[in-house]
């Protein structure tokens, strides 16, 4: 949701190098159905947080939609889903 | 002062259910072990009210002040209180999440998208899919939305 800008200051100060998009008006967000209306600060629609694993062919391979928000993902599980990547 | 006059218990539990609550955020939510489930935390809160009632106890056991007995069971509300309110964000709000029911799911096609990277440049998710990177087609792409830093 950040702009650009605010992800390029996150980006550095982290040391992320892959590459990350922003989503202000909730384009991506929506059409993945990741909406979580009114849940920002400001109360804007917000993403609620999800994983997805896309094959070379741009299907879904591996989803990850946690239920509790402080609980997401972790590499390992990541890393076992992708060895199903041909 | 003497320390026996200082009731030490209720104020380090009160101190240790304040760490309890605050050292989630801040300290354990980086490990995945004591994030999934805040063991550690509860772990400190049981400390915390431990003490808190050996305090409260203390007041009430020796002829003490009406304000002692008065402060000390306030001091232990509020340990109680917040450990209320720590149950309450982790394992009640932090559910009240949208199903996601229209997410795609495993074998579908991932929805198409362009977005503007941190340079400000669109990217396309076909380009994500077919750029090479460091000479070799991609196997795949790794979507991640996400909420907070952490």
């Amino acid at each position: 949701m950040d702009p650009p800008e605010a992800s390029r200051e996150l980006c550095q100060k982290a040391g992320y190098t892959f590459t990350f998009l922003s989503d202000p008006k909730a384009e991506a967000i929506r059409r993945y159905d990741l909406v979580h209306a009114g849940a920002g600060i400001n109360g804007q629609d917000i993403a609620r947080p999800g994983e997805f694993l896309l094959d070379s062919s741009g299907i879904v391979r591996w989803v990850n939609l946690t239920e509790n928000l402080w609980v997401r993902a972790r590499p390992e599980q990541i890393l076992e889903a992708a060895k199903m990547l041909k | 002062m003497r320390l026996q006059k200082i009731n030490w218990p209720i104020w380090v539990g009160f101190l240790l259910s304040a760490f309890a609550f605050l050292s989630y955020p801040f300290v354990f939510v980086r490990w995945p072990s004591t994030r999934d489930f805040p063991w550690a935390n509860l772990l400190i809160f049981a400390f915390a009210i431990v003490l808190l009632i050996a305090g409260v106890r203390r007041t009430f056991k020796a002829s003490q002040k009406r304000t002692a007995k008065f402060i000390s069971s306030l001091v232990a509300t509020l340990g109680v209180l917040s450990l209320a309110f720590f149950i309450f964000a982790f394992f009640i709000a932090s559910r009240w999440l949208p199903g996601a029911h229209g997410a795609p799911q495993a074998g579908q096609k991932a929805p198409d998208f362009s977005l503007a990277d941190t340079t400000g440049k669109t990217v396309h998710l076909g380009e994500l899919l077919s750029e090479p990177l460091d000479g070799k087609a991609p196997k795949g792409v790794l979507l991640i939305f996400y909420r907070g830093y952490w």
